[in-house]
């Protein structure tokens, strides 16, 4: 099954497979880092439950579930100590 | 009104720049960087100038020019707005692109946040890629040793090629470092710099290119940048492009031959339009990913931890909008207990000084016309300005301010997203709505942060449907005078607080109810895609932003005061006693527009006090005690004798009510209207700015008198 990135759950990590959002957003994606293979973890939920904000190369960024939803991801292995941090994937 | 959308979108590029040099041999360096990263912090702390500073992205929404001298060689600096990319989604970004990519500048100082550096060298190697002379500037390096975040300046340096100094802008010290490098650059020539790298085929396309272009276009620009520029087709940065050229540069034959080929090429490779664009995206992202391998190391692995924490208190689940409301209550509270002693103290200050003046008045023998017009007209309306309205304003500010630098502002408009989203609007338009309660003037400007040109617009028209910095003192003063009484203190001042913030909560909801409206008539569309970095919080500069901000607002207000207030006071004063038959000309106004202030429970007297006060809205209150007065022939107020005053002129609770209503709602002040004039360069749209929130006002108004006239 195809995941996207509204479906972690907060406290979760993933990394980014593809970005099928539209040129722009894609691009505005792309130019805060969320490329392929970029470790993201969901930190939060704002109180209406959208939008949700991920952790992508060391920032905070909120992003609406309709364009989360525009993000294909496959799962992290589960390490706490990588969780969000690049540079542990590379290694 | 169709055209609305696009001209809007076209005014940052139409307002073109003048760098001011002080001499000729001044060096101009931008200060770039991501938002949000202290550009402007370190721009002040340069140039000693008081660029308004705050921790959330797009603040600096339009450019800033200063002038330095260090160790005897002239800077002209340049902040620009933040932006992560060379390639624009908002207007404000492109500003900023059309800056660094476009005009001639003599180096670009790139700000970073230490805290996630690796982000931040995605504009710096773009920035690079343009050929310029770099400075990279890794700032809040203090917050980053804090976090655990450890950084090799050296090897960064090293790697890119390019001087980097580490510094913490908010600790002035610190800026040495920066200066010295600063003027070591002008003199050092440009060394080999770092070059992103691209996939195979698009080096290889690039390759091919880069002769011919150089040839086409001399050395104006950076031929391995113009090359990919052109691979990469984007249509804003070639009218830009063509612009500075003089010359549509991909209409040349040579040009358009040669990249056709190397698309032709590209396309074999198997790439595309959108994967070529996507590439030099990536590749950047991969290049500043590489170089901060072992240059930047964390030890602490959840440095994020406490931010986490406040977060899920402050946007969670239960407790965010409660937090919300209280905090905005909080700021209240503090504003009208804090207000109600300077406002006394200071009334009565002016009172003591009426007497003085009229006495030396009448000492100099001057004309009775003479002393009525000045001491009663602009005397009177003027210390009413300074003595009712600056006292919570010079409150309300800082307090705001402070909110501002902690980081809390973007949490807003993360709460409020769902709720501008259901209405499709952006919710970085709650952003812009809580600038709106600064100053709505600075609030529409600051709609340039809203990506797509429809929802900037809504952003713009509804902005004024929030009460700002000059219209809480109205609704402070008469909350206190008919609803809580000025005496009552601790317990008063709360009720008064907990009454305007649900007088806030209810601007909040009128904004949505207009944004949908608005939406859903002739600003048709879908809600467009929401990205917003939430910053660290951080600890306000209690000592800096209370200095500042008093400096700064006060002596603005008192310029503002002198400038509306005093003709204000000096018409009322004409008005009140050039006769045309038997009544005064202020008598026929009032009475003229008495029948239709009536349908809305207001009265002649305080609907032209607030046609009056069209240029500043802090002169509402006193132009209309000035006329209550004046027609009374009442000459001094006694320090409670506003209530006296309003109810001796037929003021109930129904029409407090009213004006509470119309000050929330009503036509936006002239500053306003001409900001929103320049913004969208429309008459219609700047007509809607002012109609909306006047007819919201009209019809409330309406409706409550009248439902509160049947009722009683």
């Amino acid at each position: 099954m195809i995941h996207c990135l509204d479906d972690i759950e907060t406290g979760r990590s993933a990394r980014i497979v593809a970005i099928e959002a539209p040129d722009d957003m894609r691009r505005r994606l792309m130019d805060i880092g969320l490329v392929e293979n970029t470790a993201v973890e969901c930190v939060g939920k704002s109180p209406l439950g959208d939008p949700k904000a991920f952790l992508i190369r060391g920032a905070v960024i909120a992003i609406r579930s309709a364009d989360c939803r525009k993000i294909i991801i496959c799962a992290q292995p589960e390490d706490p100590r990588t969780a969000g941090d690049t540079y542990g994937i590379r290694s | 009104m169709e055209s609305g959308p696009e001209s809007a979108r076209s005014t940052a590029s139409e307002n073109r720049l003048v760098i001011k040099k002080q001499a000729e041999s001044d060096t101009i360096a931008a200060i770039a960087g991501n938002p949000n990263v202290g550009k402007s912090t370190v721009f002040n702390a340069l140039t000693g100038m008081r660029q308004h500073t705050g921790n959330w992205p797009g603040k600096t929404v339009a450019i800033a020019q200063g002038h330095c001298r260090i160790d005897g060689n002239g800077f002209v600096l340049v902040d620009i707005p933040g932006t992560y990319s060379l390639s624009p989604h908002s207007a404000e970004e492109e500003v900023a692109r059309d800056f660094i990519c476009l005009s001639s500048h003599d180096a670009v100082v790139v700000v970073c946040d230490a805290c996630c550096l690796e982000r931040n060298l995605i504009l710096a190697l773009q920035a690079m890629e343009t050929g310029c002379k770099m400075l990279l500037c890794v700032n809040m390096m203090d917050e980053a040793r804090r976090k655990g975040i450890e950084i090799d300046l050296g090897l960064l340096s090293e790697r890119l090629g390019v001087p980097v100094v580490g510094i913490s802008a908010r600790k002035r010290k610190t800026l040495s470092a920066l200066k010295e490098a600063l003027s070591g650059l002008c003199e050092a020539p440009a060394g080999k710099m770092y070059k992103i790298r691209y996939t195979g085929p698009l080096e290889r396309a690039v390759e091919s290119l880069q002769s011919v272009v150089e040839r086409a276009a001399g050395d104006r620009f950076d031929c391995r940048w113009l090359s990919l520029r052109l691979l990469e087709d984007d249509e804003t940065l070639l009218c830009g492009l063509e612009r500075s050229l003089g010359f549509d540069i991909t209409r040349l034959g040579e040009i358009r031959a040669a990249v056709g080929r190397a698309k032709e090429q590209l396309c074999e490779d198997g790439f595309d339009q959108k994967k070529i664009c996507d590439n030099i995206a990536s590749c950047a992202v991969l290049c500043a990913e590489e170089i901060c391998t072992d240059a930047v190391r964390y030890d602490r692995l959840a440095y994020h931890a406490s931010d986490r924490k406040i977060d899920s208190v402050l946007t969670g689940k239960w407790l965010a909008y409660p937090a919300m409301l209280a905090l905005l209550a909080l700021v209240f509270w503090i504003t009208i207990f804090g207000a109600n002693y300077p406002s006394g103290l200071l009334s009565g200050l002016f009172r003591w000084l009426g007497r003085l003046l009229r006495d030396g008045m009448d000492a100099l023998d001057a004309p009775l016309w003479l002393t009525g017009a000045l001491i009663d007209g602009v005397y009177g309306v003027l210390s009413q300005v300074v003595s009712v309205m600056l006292p919570p304003m010079a409150i309300f500010f800082p307090l705001f301010t402070m909110l501002e630098d902690s980081g809390y502002l973007p949490r807003v408009a993360y709460n409020l997203d769902r709720p501008f989203a259901k209405c499709s609007a952006c919710g970085k338009q709650a952003l812009t709505m809580c600038m709106g309660f600064g100053c709505n003037a600075a609030g529409v400007v600051g709609c340039r942060i809203i990506d797509s040109p429809r929802e900037r617009l809504i952003a713009v028209l509804t902005n004024s449907l929030v009460p700002c910095n000059g219209r809480f003192p109205i609704l402070i003063s008469v909350i206190t005078i008919f609803f809580i009484g000025s005496d009552s203190g601790f317990a008063g001042s709360l009720a008064a607080a907990l009454l305007l913030t649900s007088l806030i909560a209810l601007s909040v909801a009128v904004t949505l109810l207009c944004s949908r409206l608005l939406s859903k008539t002739v600003l048709k569309g879908q809600p467009s895609s929401f990205v917003l970095e939430m910053p660290p919080y951080r600890k306000p500069q209690f000592l800096r932003v209370i200095i500042r901000s008093v400096f700064d607002r006060t002596l603005f207000v008192l310029g503002r005061a002198v400038c509306a207030a005093a003709p204000a006071g000096l018409v009322i004063w004409l008005l009140a006693n050039i006769y045309a038959g038997d009544i005064s000309l202020l008598r026929h106004c009032a009475g003229f527009l008495d029948p239709f202030a009536r349908l809305f429970g207001l009265d002649g007297i305080i609907l032209m006090a607030f046609i009056l006060g069209l240029p500043a809205n802090e002169t509402v209150i006193p132009i209309a005690v000035m006329a209550y007065m004046s027609s009374g022939m009442l000459t001094e107020l006694s320090s409670d004798g506003l209530r006296l005053l309003f109810e001796a002129n037929g003021w109930n609770a129904v029409t407090a009510v009213s004006v509470l209503l119309f000050t929330l709602f009503h036509w936006p002040c002239a500053t306003t209207l001409m900001t929103v004039a320049k913004e969208t360069k429309s008459v219609s749209w700047t007509a809607l700015a002012f109609a909306l929130p006047t007819a919201v006002g009209l019809t409330a108004c309406f409706i409550f008198a009248n439902t509160a006239g049947l009722a009683m």
